[in-house]
C-alpha cells in the first residue's frame, strides 16, 4: 500500500494570551529563536522518531514564510535532519497552498514509484500587523508527513482542485504583515466558492456524499468561516468537521491542513475516510482512505496532542513584539564577528548536522569532530558520530543578566550526552528558576541570528543547535 | 647585545600545499603542518616544550593551535606581524631555545586567507577613530608608489619608455612562474611569456595582473632545537645564522627625503641580519634567497635593499639572467609569492621551508634542487609606505 507511513508535527511550546491584542484564546507563537525552518526540523524529527533517516528519498517543503527569498529551506532541513547527500530537496512558497502543494507532490511521486520515501513537511510563521485581524488569527507551527511505497496507513484516494485569481489575502515583496481585504469580499468570492468548489468536485468525480466521511479537516482563517462551510457543503459541524485549532493555535497558514490531518490521523481508526481541504488563491481538497496500519504509524511521535500538552503563556505583549524585531533590541556594543561562508560551508556538518566524531582507538566521543583525538591524541583516527536525537543532562551553566539578547539571562549549558561526548551551548526555552544540574536536557536547532538581524550579517540567517528541556 | 648565530638550530619542518583550500580549516592546516614537521624531526608531539603560533585573521590566540594539536598545557603564544609574521614566529622560537629555557620548541605560521570575502583581507581594518587615509589605501596602491618613482627615476638611465620598464619587470614575473612550474605544493603551475605580461590589463600602475601575487590558504611549521640535541636526530639540520627585524615609524611618510627608491626597513632589517651572521658582500656569500615578491618592483628594489645588486643596477642584473635559477644567485626558486600565494603568517616560514630543504639536498623536485647552497636568505615585507616591517634571516648547514 503506498501512502502515509508515518506522521508528526510541532507546536511552538509558547502561546500569546490573545487578551493582550484583544482577543479569546491563546495563540502558538515560535520563540525568537524560531522560524518556519526550525519548525519544520522539528516536525520532522517527530515524524521519523524511532524510523530510519536515511531511507528519505525526497523532502517537499511548504510555507509562505521562507526566511530567503531567494536560498533553500529544503535543503537546510534536510542538513538539520541529516538526510543522505542524493535526498531530493523541493520547496513550495508563496501561497497558503504551498503545503498542501508539498503533499500533493509527495502523493504524486510516491504513486508513481518514481520515489521510494519522500517526506512533506509545511511550516509557517506569518505575522499580522499590529494591532490587526490578522494578528489576533495567525498562530505558528509545522506538520511533516511520510510517505512510503509500503504498509502505508492511509492511501490517498482522490483529489480535487480549483483555481482564484483574487486579491484576498496576500503580502508583496516589501511587506513584513499579511494584508487582507474586506473580509466579506474574501470569504464571497474567494474562501467559501474556492472550497466549495474543490470539495463537491471531489465528491461528484469519486462518487462521495458529505456523510461518507468520518472526519472534515478544512482550512480556516478564524473559527467561523470553516463552520459556514461546513453546512453548506452538507457535514455535519459536530460529528465531522476537525477543530481548525483557531482557538489554541491559530491561522497556522500552509502548514494548517498537514497539522489538521496529523491532529486527526492521532485520534483516527481503521476504515475511516478524512476529507482535508486547504485555500489559497484556490482550493486544493483530498480524500484519505485510513487502514490497520494507523496504530503503527501513530508509534513514537508527539504530534500535535503531545506538544500541545506543554505550553507556556506570554501575557506581555512587548515581549512578542521584541521577538519578532517589530521593536528592536539593544545591540551589544563592539565589533561582531565577520562572517565567512566559506567557514559556515565546511563546518555545516558539525554546525547544522550536529557530527561529531569517535576516536578509533580509545573509543571516546567529542564534539565538534576532531582530527587528534582529545583523549589519546591519535591523529586522523576518527570516525563520523551523530548527536542528533540523543538524551543529555546538563553537567554545569549559568545565566548572564548582561549579554543583550532578545531573551534575558542568557542561558550558557554543558551538556553531557548517553553515549559520551559533551556539548557546550546556549539554552533555549529555559525557564531560569527551574534550571538544575543533571536535568535532561534535548538537541533543538533554532536561528542564532534573530529575525531582525537578518539585514546586518551579510543577509544570512545562522543556525545552531541550542539545548532546551524536554517537552 | 648579543648573538643568536650558530647558537640555533631547525631540525624539522612541514608546509602544507598552499591554495584555494576551501575543505581545510585552522585545524587542518596546523595539524598538517606541524605533524609534516614533528615527523621530519624525529621527535614525538609530547617532545615540544614551548611554541608559538603566527596568524593575522585565523586566530587571535595560540589556542588555536594548542586545540589542533591537543598539547599538553605547554606555552602557546600568538605572534603576528603583517608579512614578516612567519619569520617573527620563527624568532621567537629560536629566542625561546637560545635562551637556554626551553630545548625543543614549534613555531608555526597559517592562514585562512580565503575564508574572507576573496582573501581581500587586507584592507587593515584600524580602530575606527583614526580615520587616516593611509589604512584604507590597499596594498597593491601602496607599494605602487615605489614602482612610479623608480621608472621616473631611472627611466633615462635605462631609455625606458613604460613598455621598457614593464619588460623588465616580466622578467621576474615569468622567472617566479617558471619555478613555480617545479614545486608540487604551489598553488599555480602556470607558465606566462614576457609577451603575456606585456598584455594583460592593469590592475594597479604600474602593475599588471602578472606583478601582483594572489591569496591563499596555507600553513608551515618548523621544529627548533639547540645544536646539541639536532645533532642527535640528524647530520643534516640547519643553523640560524642571523636574524634581523625592523618596523618602520612613518618618517617615509613625514619625510621629503624619503625617496621610495629603497624601503629602508628592508636596509635595516638586512644590516642587522648581516652583522649578526658575519656576513661583509651579500652578493657572493648568499648562495640564494627568497624574497617577498607581493609585487614585481618589490622584489626589483629588496635586491638592491639587500646588497644583491648596487642601487639602481637591479635591471641589468636581473636581465642578464642573473636570479634565475640558472643564475649565479637565484631568487625564489620555489616560485615565491607569486605561485605560492601570500598566506601572511605562513609566507615566511614557507620560505625558511625552501631554503632548509635546498641547504640539505632535499628539494621535492629535483628539477629545482640548487648544487651546494651554502647560505640561505629569506625576506618579507608588510605594512604600509612608512610603517613596513620588514624582516630578514639567513641559514646555513652546519
Amino acid at each position: 500500500m503506498v501512502g502515509i507511513t508515518s506522521f508528526g508535527a510541532y507546536v511552538p511550546l509558547f502561546r500569546l494570551d490573545r487578551k493582550v491584542i484583544g482577543g479569546r484564546g491563546e495563540k502558538a507563537i515560535c520563540s525568537f529563536d524560531e522560524d518556519s525552518v526550525t519548525m519544520a526540523v522539528e516536525a520532522v524529527s517527530d515524524c521519523l522518531k524511532g524510523r530510519d533517516r536515511n531511507s528519505v528519498e525526497a523532502i517537499y517543503f511548504g510555507t509562505t514564510s521562507a526566511p530567503y527569498r531567494e536560498h533553500s529551506s529544503a535543503t537546510t532541513i534536510a542538513m538539520a535532519s541529516d538526510f543522505r547527500e542524493q535526498t531530493y530537496t523541493a520547496e513550495f512558497g508563496n501561497c497558503l497552498r504551498a503545503g498542501t502543494a508539498a503533499l500533493k507532490a509527495g502523493f504524486d511521486s510516491v504513486m508513481a514509484g518514481s520515489t521510494r520515501s519522500a517526506m512533506v513537511v509545511a511550516s509557517d510563521c506569518r505575522l499580522g500587523h499590529p494591532g490587526s485581524m490578522e494578528e489576533k488569527n495567525l498562530g505558528d507551527g509545522a506538520a511533516a508527513i511520510l510517505l512510503g511505497d509500503k504498509d502505508a496507513a492511509v492511501t490517498l484516494e482522490g483529489s480535487f482542485h480549483v483555481y482564484n485569481e483574487i486579491i484576498d489575502v496576500w503580502r508583496s515583496h516589501h511587506d513584513r504583515y499579511v494584508r487582507s481585504w474586506e473580509s466579506r469580499f474574501a470569504v464571497e468570492q474567494g474562501y467559501l466558492p474556492s472550497m466549495g468548489k474543490a470539495i463537491r468536485g471531489l465528491m461528484e468525480r469519486y462518487g462521495f456524499k458529505p456523510d461518507d466521511f468520518d472526519r472534515v479537516c478544512l482550512y480556516s482563517p478564524d473559527g467561523r468561516r470553516g463552520v459556514k462551510l461546513s453546512k453548506s457543503l452538507g457535514f455535519d459541524v459536530e460529528k465531522q468537521l476537525q477543530d481548525p485549532l483557531i482557538d489554541s493555535i491559530g491561522d497556522t497558514g500552509a502548514a494548517s491542513v498537514l497539522m489538521g490531518l496529523v491532529a486527526a490521523l492521532e485520534q483516527s481508526s481503521k476504515g475511516e475516510l478524512i476529507l482535508c481541504a486547504g485555500y489559497g488563491n484556490g482550493a486544493d481538497a483530498f480524500a484519505f482512505k485510513v487502514n490497520g496500519n494507523i496504530e503503527k504509524a501513530r508509534e513514537n511521535s508527539m504530534g500535535i496532542g503531545g506538544h500541545s500538552g506543554s505550553r507556556r503563556v506570554v501575557d506581555d505583549y512587548m515581549r512578542y513584539l521584541r521577538w519578532r524585531g517589530i521593536i528592536p533590541i539593544e545591540k551589544a556594543a563592539g565589533p561582531h564577528a565577520a562572517y565567512s561562508a566559506v567557514a559556515a560551508k565546511r563546518e555545516y556538518d558539525r554546525t547544522v548536522s550536529l557530527h561529531g566524531s569517535r576516536c578509533l582507538s580509545c573509543g571516546y566521543v567529542q564534539y565538534p569532530p576532531q582530527r587528534v583525538c582529545t583523549k589519546c591524541r591519535e591523529r586522523d583516527c576518527m570516525e563520523q558520530y551523530s548527536f542528533i536525537g540523543r538524551k543529555g543532562r546538563i553537567f554545569t551553566y549559568n545565566l548572564d543578566y548582561i549579554t543583550p539578547r532578545a531573551e534575558i539571562p542568557v542561558v550558557t549549558t554543558e551538556v553531557d550526552f548517553e553515549g559520551g561526548g559533551r556539548i557546550q551551548s546556549y539554552m533555549t526555552e529555559a525557564d531560569s528558576e527551574n534550571i538544575t544540574v543533571g536535568m535532561p536536557v534535548e538537541m533543538t536547532f533554532r536561528r542564532y541570528s534573530p529575525w531582525d538581524e537578518i539585514t546586518d550579517r551579510e543577509g544570512v540567517c545562522t543556525y545552531f543547535w541550542e539545548s532546551k528541556p524536554v517537552r | 647585545m648579543g648573538s643568536i648565530r650558530d647558537k640555533v638550530a631547525i631540525v624539522g619542518m612541514g608546509c602544507t600545499k598552499f591554495g584555494e583550500l576551501w575543505d581545510k580549516g585552522i585545524e587542518d592546516l596546523v595539524v598538517d603542518s606541524c605533524y609534516e614537521a614533528i615527523e621530519d624531526a624525529g621527535i614525538e608531539p609530547k617532545d615540544i616544550q614551548a611554541a608559538w603560533y603566527a596568524s593575522r585573521e585565523s586566530g587571535f590566540t595560540g589556542a588555536h593551535l594548542a586545540r589542533a594539536l591537543k598539547t599538553q598545557y605547554i606555552p602557546v603564544s600568538r605572534v603576528e606581524n603583517f608579512c614578516a609574521g612567519g619569520q617573527d614566529v620563527l624568532r621567537n622560537a629560536c629566542y625561546g631555545v637560545a635562551s637556554g629555557v626551553f630545548d625543543i620548541v614549534l613555531a608555526c605560521g597559517v592562514e585562512k586567507t580565503k575564508d574572507h570575502h576573496g582573501g581581500f583581507g587586507l584592507f587593515i581594518q584600524e580602530p575606527l577613530d583614526r580615520g587616516m587615509t593611509e589604512w584604507d589605501i590597499p596594498p597593491a596602491s601602496q607599494f605602487g608608489q615605489y614602482g612610479t618613482r623608480y621608472f621616473y627615476h631611472y627611466k633615462d638611465d635605462y631609455n625606458w619608455d613604460f613598455e621598457g620598464f614593464k619588460k623588465m619587470l616580466a622578467i621576474i614575473n615569468v622567472k617566479n612562474h617558471d619555478n613555480g612550474l617545479l614545486t608540487p605544493k604551489a598553488h599555480l603551475h602556470r607558465k606566462i611569456t614576457v609577451e603575456d605580461v606585456l598584455k594583460a590589463r592593469i590592475i594597479s600602475w604600474p602593475y599588471t595582473l602578472y606583478d601582483a601575487c594572489g591569496m591563499s590558504d596555507g600553513g608551515a611549521a618548523a621544529i627548533v632545537t639547540t645544536p646539541e640535541i639536532a645533532k642527535t636526530l640528524r647530520d643534516d639540520y640547519i643553523l640560524v645564522k642571523g636574524q634581523g627585524v625592523a618596523t618602520g615609524a612613518g618618517q617615509s611618510t613625514m619625510q621629503q627625503e624619503f625617496d621610495f627608491l629603497s624601503f629602508p626597513e628592508n636596509v635595516a632589517a638586512a644590516n642587522a641580519a648581516y652583522k649578526e651572521a658575519g656576513i661583509k658582500n651579500p652578493r657572493e656569500e648568499i648562495s640564494m634567497a627568497e624574497l617577498h615578491d607581493c609585487f614585481s618592483t618589490t622584489e626589483l628594489i629588496t635586491i638592491e635593499d639587500l646588497g644583491f645588486s648596487e642601487r639602481g643596477k637591479a635591471p641589468e642584473d636581473i636581465e642578464a639572467g642573473r636570479y634565475l635559477l640558472s643564475g649565479a644567485q637565484p631568487i625564489n626558486t620555489d616560485g615565491g609569492l607569486k605561485c605560492f600565494g601570500h598566506p601572511l603568517s605562513a609566507s615566511g616560514l614557507r620560505m625558511t621551508y625552501e631554503v632548509y630543504k635546498q641547504l640539505q639536498g632535499r628539494v621535492d623536485n629535483p628539477e629545482r634542487q640548487l648544487k651546494n647552497p651554502k647560505l640561505g636568505l629569506i625576506h618579507n615585507v608588510g605594512g604600509n609606505v612608512g610603517i613596513h616591517v620588514s624582516a630578514v634571516s639567513i641559514f646555513g648547514l652546519p
